[in-house]
Parts: structure tokens; sequence; C-alpha cells
């Protein structure tokens, strides 16, 4: 080292001598390490780092440009979600659920309200408008999150353009989002019972000009991208994942369905009426990061075929309601736009203080207390854009969620980036963890 | 614990006599057969694949739709492999703990939800240990996706995996002390403080008894 | 730093105070340090979709701290990630700039418990703080405008350590958020 910098000196340790990098100082570092005879090397990227999907650490030991081990250190971004949710309602555990996988906030929601309506015993009585509601608006998040992915994989790669692409496409779907449910992103939309409330006037119009346009737009990405030779070379081949690989890591979502086993949640296991529509399973067989590229861009138009579906059934099922009928889980207070622009339920408020004590009673005993959830443990998955999502509520009969635990698919889908990376070169293990699309938030909840 | 006032939550935080949900929570008995559904016939096979099926099965619960076996934690690694191989369920979606306080000797559960992909079934393993003796053989051997499922549910709650090939922290930092999703560990906020008020946090706020 | 250190306070310094000011605050490039949600509305407003900072020439997130005057820090800071953050802080050359976004980054937000530090200024010093869950891009963009006119109003040599040592006699004489009295008092 030729001067001091308090941040980088080098030190022995029971590993070998640790260089700190600090830019500058290239040629020193080479000079030294070229003078310890070691041909390997580790390198730490991240946890702060551009082409890492957030908060992730990769500790890699290279060879030359040949990554010989790949160990990845996550926890960087624990919230201590599920002990927070053990101190409040079952109500609120939805804000708090929302978050972690921050990207498909609705399928968050939508796992742990499917368990806890499970635990409740009135998965049958969430009336039809709201499961159509919930299909609806998980596919829009669908497209949001694979938008998403699409458009920081391959900046990450190197592609800039398709991230403008992309976010543009987002910022469609989140307007939607707006509209419905007042949020763009963590909701809290969906809750135990039912959704928060009915769609506004115009908003079927409105999704209905969005698909077409989205429909319209999705192929500038595609005319991009596919086929493209420089793409080809960076993703074909890429991070191989084999379906005996994937079933013991317990892997789902895209990165399964490269393999060529066609398995999705919607159809095998389906939830919330999601036999009633038509789509297909999208798979690839080449098990590469072009595979799962592929299935990503096809989810979206089967997406979309989702969407105009429900949306046709909406129009039929105007005026169902759409919390459960049973007032003493239904979240109270349906809330509509007053003149101040500010949710008011005066409709509600007239009801509670003037006409119904029940009412009052109802409104007054979920709000401070909530309802109580019988005691015993669920297991519920969805398909979210990542695999599977599984919400595992155990409760003991009281207001409160006694243990509530997901399970992310990507802390399950992180752990092939050791099996895909190595032996490959560096610039490989970002398409490789491009191509899973990790989201840390839910992987370190 | 001395008991004084109206405020101060313990258990669930609940104030009895509202609801119009009474449903008794399950015994500690197992469900009796016809289990329904897939149930019975996963029983079935497991019982003729796995000779030694009555000393490790403690009990089969049965319940909102869902089957659970509740199986001894010397035979679990064996009743796992009968379940990948023979019963073909490929697929383990990892572990969750549960901390009991209040049962004596039995305060830990380690779920495992299995997945059958070729018969396209789920069944959930539950492990039962006691604080004192917080082992279990791992599975990390059967399904690899495991591994860091048992280190994070070794890191929230300290049960031991023996056989792990790593355990470790993977949440928390490497050097933090305590198991932070136990009972018994605070969940560590701290007084929001205003003009001339501070609002205590979550779980020091006052609740009905 | 150089010559205006040595300028006299008066009409020269204020004239070189306001041309620094105003060169820094229009190329302002922020570091990237997206932890959580609101990463991905600090992606949205640096994507040129919709809400675009490129106008005001902060696209170029730099990868690199050195080269980084502003640290958006976008998101829930773990105690694991805590090291981490003040690293990348020290390691940004002066003058640098911190915008706790959301409100996570502000105070905690709604995470008040042991894998959460309660705001990152327990960890760097912040110059705004921009609440939210998350903050809508148009948030964002103000937060990013106030803190360029701070930028603009920035003090420099002498009137620099003048104003250093104001606010310091003022941090000291403050009273505790505790005993204040509030509106109504």
């Amino acid at each position: 080292m030729t001067t001091f910098d308090p941040y980088a000196p080098s030190r022995d340790t029971t590993e070998g001598t640790v260089f700190s990098v600090t830019g500058g100082d290239w040629d020193s570092l080479i000079q030294e390490i070229g003078s310890t005879k070691e041909e390997r090397v580790v390198v730490n990227m991240g946890p702060q780092h551009p082409s890492t999907h957030g908060v992730l650490r990769l500790v890699l030991e290279l060879e030359g440009e040949t990554v010989t081990e790949v160990r990845c250190g996550i926890g960087y971004l624990h919230t201590g979600i599920e002990k927070n949710m053990e101190f409040r309602n079952w109500t609120q555990g939805t804000t708090f659920v929302t978050r972690m996988d921050y990207l498909s906030p609705l399928f968050n929601e939508t796992a742990y309200c499917l368990a806890v309506e499970k635990l409740l015993g009135i998965t049958e009585d969430v009336p039809e408008r709201a499961s159509v509601i919930r299909v609806m608006m998980m596919e829009l998040n669908r497209i949001s999150s694979h938008m998403v992915a699409l458009g920081t994989g391959a900046l990450e790669l190197g592609a800039i353009t398709p991230m403008f692409f992309a976010f543009r496409e987002r910022e469609i779907v989140l307007d939607i989002f707006e509209m419905i449910s007042g949020l763009r992103m963590n909701m809290a939309y969906i809750r135990p019972g039912g959704v928060q409330q009915d769609l506004p006037e115009g908003a079927i119009p409105k999704i209905r000009d969005a698909v077409k346009t989205m429909r319209k737009n999705f192929k500038d990405n595609t005319t991009l991208l596919v086929g493209n030779s420089i793409w080809l070379k960076r993703t074909q081949g890429i991070g191989y994942l084999d379906l005996a690989g994937a079933t013991t890591l317990g892997i789902t979502g895209p990165v399964l369905r490269s393999t060529g086993l066609p398995w999705d949640l919607r159809k095998v296991q389906p939830y919330c009426g999601y036999e009633n529509y038509n789509f297909d399973v999208i798979t690839a067989d080449t098990c590469d990061v072009y595979g799962r590229f592929l299935i990503r861009m096809n989810e979206l138009e089967q997406s979309l075929r989702i969407i105009e579906q429900a949306l046709d059934k909406l129009e039929k099922l105007e005026g169902a309601p759409v919390m459960v009928a049973d007032k003493k889980i239904a979240w109270p207070a349906q809330l509509a736009l007053g003149s101040d622009g500010l949710g008011n339920s005066l409709n509600h408020i007239r009801e509670i203080m003037g006409t119904s004590m029940e009412s009052l009673i109802h409104h007054f005993k979920l709000v401070t207390e909530g309802f109580q959830v019988p005691a015993g443990q669920a297991y519920v998955a969805i398909e979210s854009p990542r695999g599977e999502l599984g919400a595992s509520v155990v409760s003991d009969g009281g207001t409160r969620p006694y243990r509530v635990h997901f399970r992310e698919p990507s802390f399950n889908n992180l752990q092939a980036t050791s099996a895909m990376s190595e032996g490959g070169m560096i610039a490989d293990i970002i398409g490789a963890v491009a191509s899973i699309d990790p989201v840390m938030g839910g992987v370190d909840r | 614990m001395t008991d004084s006032g109206m405020f101060g939550a313990r258990g669930t935080g609940d104030t009895s006599g509202y609801s119009g949900l009474v449903r008794t929570p399950a015994s500690t008995g197992s469900s009796e057969r016809p289990y329904g559904s897939y149930f019975d016939q996963v029983a079935d096979d497991l019982e003729r694949a796995y000779p030694e099926f009555s000393q490790a099965i403690e009990r089969i619960v049965v319940d909102c739709g869902e089957l659970t076996l509740h199986v001894k934690r010397e035979k679990l690694v064996a009743v796992a492999l009968i379940l990948r191989d023979s019963l073909k369920f490929e697929m383990c979606m990892g572990v969750n703990g549960v901390h009991y306080p209040d049962r004596a000797d039995r305060e830990f559960s380690a779920v495992y939800p299995l997945l059958s992909l070729t018969h396209n079934r789920r069944v959930r393993l539950e492990v039962i240990v006691a604080d004192a003796d917080a082992h279990i053989p791992t599975l990390v051997e059967v399904w690899a996706g495991n591994n860091w499922h048992e280190r994070e549910t070794f890191d929230m709650f300290g049960i031991i995996f023996d056989g792990h090939p790593g355990l470790t922290r993977i949440l928390m930092p490497d050097d933090w002390q305590g198991h932070p999703q136990r009972k018994d560990y605070a969940l560590g906020g701290i007084a929001v403080e205003y003009k001339g008020a501070t609002i205590p946090a979550p779980d020091e706020r006052r609740s009905y008894k | 730093m150089g010559l205006e250190e040595k300028i006299p306070s008066g009409f020269l310094l204020t004239t070189v105070e306001k041309l620094a000011g105003y060169m820094r605050k229009n190329s302002l490039w922020p570091a990237t340090f997206g932890l959580a949600c609101c990463a991905i509305e600090m992606m949205a407003v640096g994507s040129a979709a919709k809400y675009d900072i490129s106008r005001f020439g902060m696209e170029v997130f730099r990868a690199s701290p050195r080269q980084a005057d502003l640290m958006i820090v976008a998101g829930r800071v773990s105690n694991k990630m805590a090291p981490v953050l003040r690293q990348i802080y020290d390691q940004m050359s002066a003058p640098k700039w911190v915008i706790a976004m959301g409100a996570c980054a502000s105070s905690g937000g709604m995470f008040n418990n042991y894998a959460i530090v309660q705001g990152v200024d327990h960890v760097v010093p912040v110059d705004i703080y921009l609440p939210g869950c998350p903050p809508r891009p148009e948030m964002l963009m103000d937060a990013i405008l106030k803190l360029h006119e701070k930028i603009y109003d920035e003090k420099l040599g002498v009137n620099r350590a003048q104003i250093i040592k104001e606010v310091e006699l003022a941090a000291m004489n403050a009273k505790p958020t505790i005993e204040m009295k509030g509106l109504l008092a």
C-alpha cells in the first residue's frame, strides 16, 4: 500500500491477507496479490451494489474471471415483520405483510388473508365480487412486478432502454392501483373477508384502456430484446438449473417452469376462483436465463387475458358486496371521497350514530380489539410472480396472530445462486441473480 | 405475577365475550378416521412403506383441510426419506418454528410443509421439542432447500439442527445475542417522543386484559 | 478547500457562495442506496418514464460513492446494514448531503422493533427528512428541490465557520422534545 488510508489497510487474518480496495490503487493491489502467489481471490460484492437486486451480499471466490464459489449473505433488510405482527390485530397484519415482498404487495396480502379466512372458516363466504377484484389486482400486480424484473434485469446486464419501457408500463399499472386503492405501492387493500372497498366509477373503462395500451407497449420490449444477438449471448446457456436441482432446492415459479415443468399453483391448486379463467401456463425447456426471460414476457400476455376476463365478470357483478357478510369480521366504514378530497364515510357514520346500535358496537369492537380467529394453524400457498408464496399462520384463539411465517419464494430461489453460477464468469452471476428475481424484502422479512 | 389494574395485555390481548365464532380449539388427541380427501391414502401409504409407523408418528391431526403428521424427532429423517422417495413428496417448503412457552417440555414446534408435484398433494410434518433440549436432526440431506430455512429457525428460535453443514445466523448480525422470535424476547422498540409525552413501544402499550 | 477560504467576509464572498451554490445544486449526483420499497419509487423517479429527475441533471445514479454528492437513503435500515450505511457515507467526499426518504429512514417508520434503526440520523447526519410510506415520486422531487434551495444558500469560508458556530450554540441550548410545549400550551 502506497499511502495510509484509514479505511483500507490490508490485514492478515487466519484466512489469508484481506485487502480493501478504495479506488485508484488497482496497480498496487495487483502487485501485492501477485506477490502472494495466491491464485484464488475472495471478492465481496455488495450489500450496496448497483447490480445485485437490492441489499444482497455475494461473497465470490475467484480464479481469474472464473467464479469457483459463491455464497450469499442476506439479512441486511431484516425488519422483524413477523414478530411485529404478534402485537397487532389480524386486520393490521395486512399492512405489515404487504411490505415484505414490496414489488408484489397484493400477493402477500392475499396469501395472508386466505390463510386467515381458512382459519376463520369463511373461505366459501367471501363474496364473488371480492374474489374477482382480488384476481384482477393480483394479475395487475404480476404485470408491474414482471416489469421491474425485466427492467432491472436488463439494466444490470447493460441494456438501459428496456428499463425505461418497463417503468413506463409500470406507471400505467400504478395509476390504476392508485385509482382503486388510494396508493401506488403497499396498498393494504386486500383484507381478511374481502377487499377494503369497491371499485370507483370509471375504473373498469380505465382498466380496459390500460390493457389495450399495455398490449401495444409490450411489443417495444419484445422487439428490442427477443432475438437480439447481444442479449442472446448474455443470457443463453447462463444460469443453468435443471429439474432435479430445482425440486431439491424447493424452487418454484418461473425458474421451475424454465425446466419444462408446467407447475403453476393457479392451475393445479386454484384459489380465489382461478379455475374459472382461461389462461395458459408458460414454460420453457432451456433451463437458462433466456428461458426465464421469455417466460416472464409471455406471462404478461396471459395476465392481460385474465384481467380482461375479470373485467367482464365484474361488469356482470355490479353492485355485489365486496366484504364478507358476517358483520363481526367485516371491516367497517366503506370509505368514499369526500368534498375535501379525503376519505369520508358519511353514510356509515350516519348509520352507526343514528340508526343501528349493532353497527356501532361492531365498528367499535372491530376497530379497537379486532375479531377473534379460532385456534389452529393454516398454510396457504399462492403463485406470486417469483414462485410459491406460502403463509403459515398460527392462531391461539385471540385477536392477535400468534405466529405468522411467510415462506417466500425468493428465500428458496436465492439458494440456487451457487448452483447456477459456480464455474461461470462474474458477469454471468449478475444474469443468474437477475433471472431468479429475488426481492430482498421478502428474503429477509 | 401480581395482577393489578385493568391494563396490561397478557397472552392474546383479547377481551372475552365478543364473537359469534365459537369453535373449540383442537384437542391434543389425534383426529379420527376417515380423514377425508387424500389424507387417508397418504396415511395408508406411509404405514405400508414405513413399518415402524406407530412408533414414529405421535399423532395425526386433520384441521382446516390440512393434514399434519406429528413425528418424533429421532425418526424424522427416516420418515422424511420415505415421504420423499415412496410417497413422492419432492419438495419441502421450508421450516417454520413456533414457540409455545406455556406447553411445559414441549415448547418448540418445527413445522415442515411438504408438497408433492406428482400427486399434487400437501402434507405437514411437525416436530415438537423442549426448550431445554432443542435439537432436531437436519433435513438438508433430504431436501437441500432446507439449508437456509434451518439457519433462519436457529437464528430466530435457537433450535439447533444436528448435522447442518453450517448453522450460523442468517438474518440477524453474526454477533447478535438472543433469539428474536421467541415469546420471551421483547419486541425491542423505543418509546416515540412527542412534545411533552411519549407513546410506548407496541409491546408495552396498555391493552385490556 | 481553496481560494474561497481566504476571501474575507463581504460582497465578494457572497458572490462566490452564490456561484458555488448554483453550480452544486444543478448537478447533484445521487449515490445508489435503495434498500426497500422506497427504492422502487426512487427508481420510478430516476427512470425517465413519467417522473424524470434528469431535468435536474440527476439521472446518473453513481454506483461508486466516491463520485456521488447525494445519498438518498431509501428504505428501512436494519441493524445489520447500519455499519455499511456509515461506511458508504464516509466514502463519499465532501460536499455531501443526505435525504432520508420515507418514514422508515426518517424515524424507523412503522417498524418500532429490535431490527430497525429508528431513524438514519442515528447513523449519518441528515439534511432533508421526507415522510411517506412510500413517498410519491412528486414528493421525492419536492424534497430534492428543497435540498437544492438549501445547497444554494450554503455559506463558504468565514461565513461558514460563523454559521456552524451559531448552529452548534443553538443546538446545545435547545430544549429536548419532551420538554417542549405544543401549540396549545
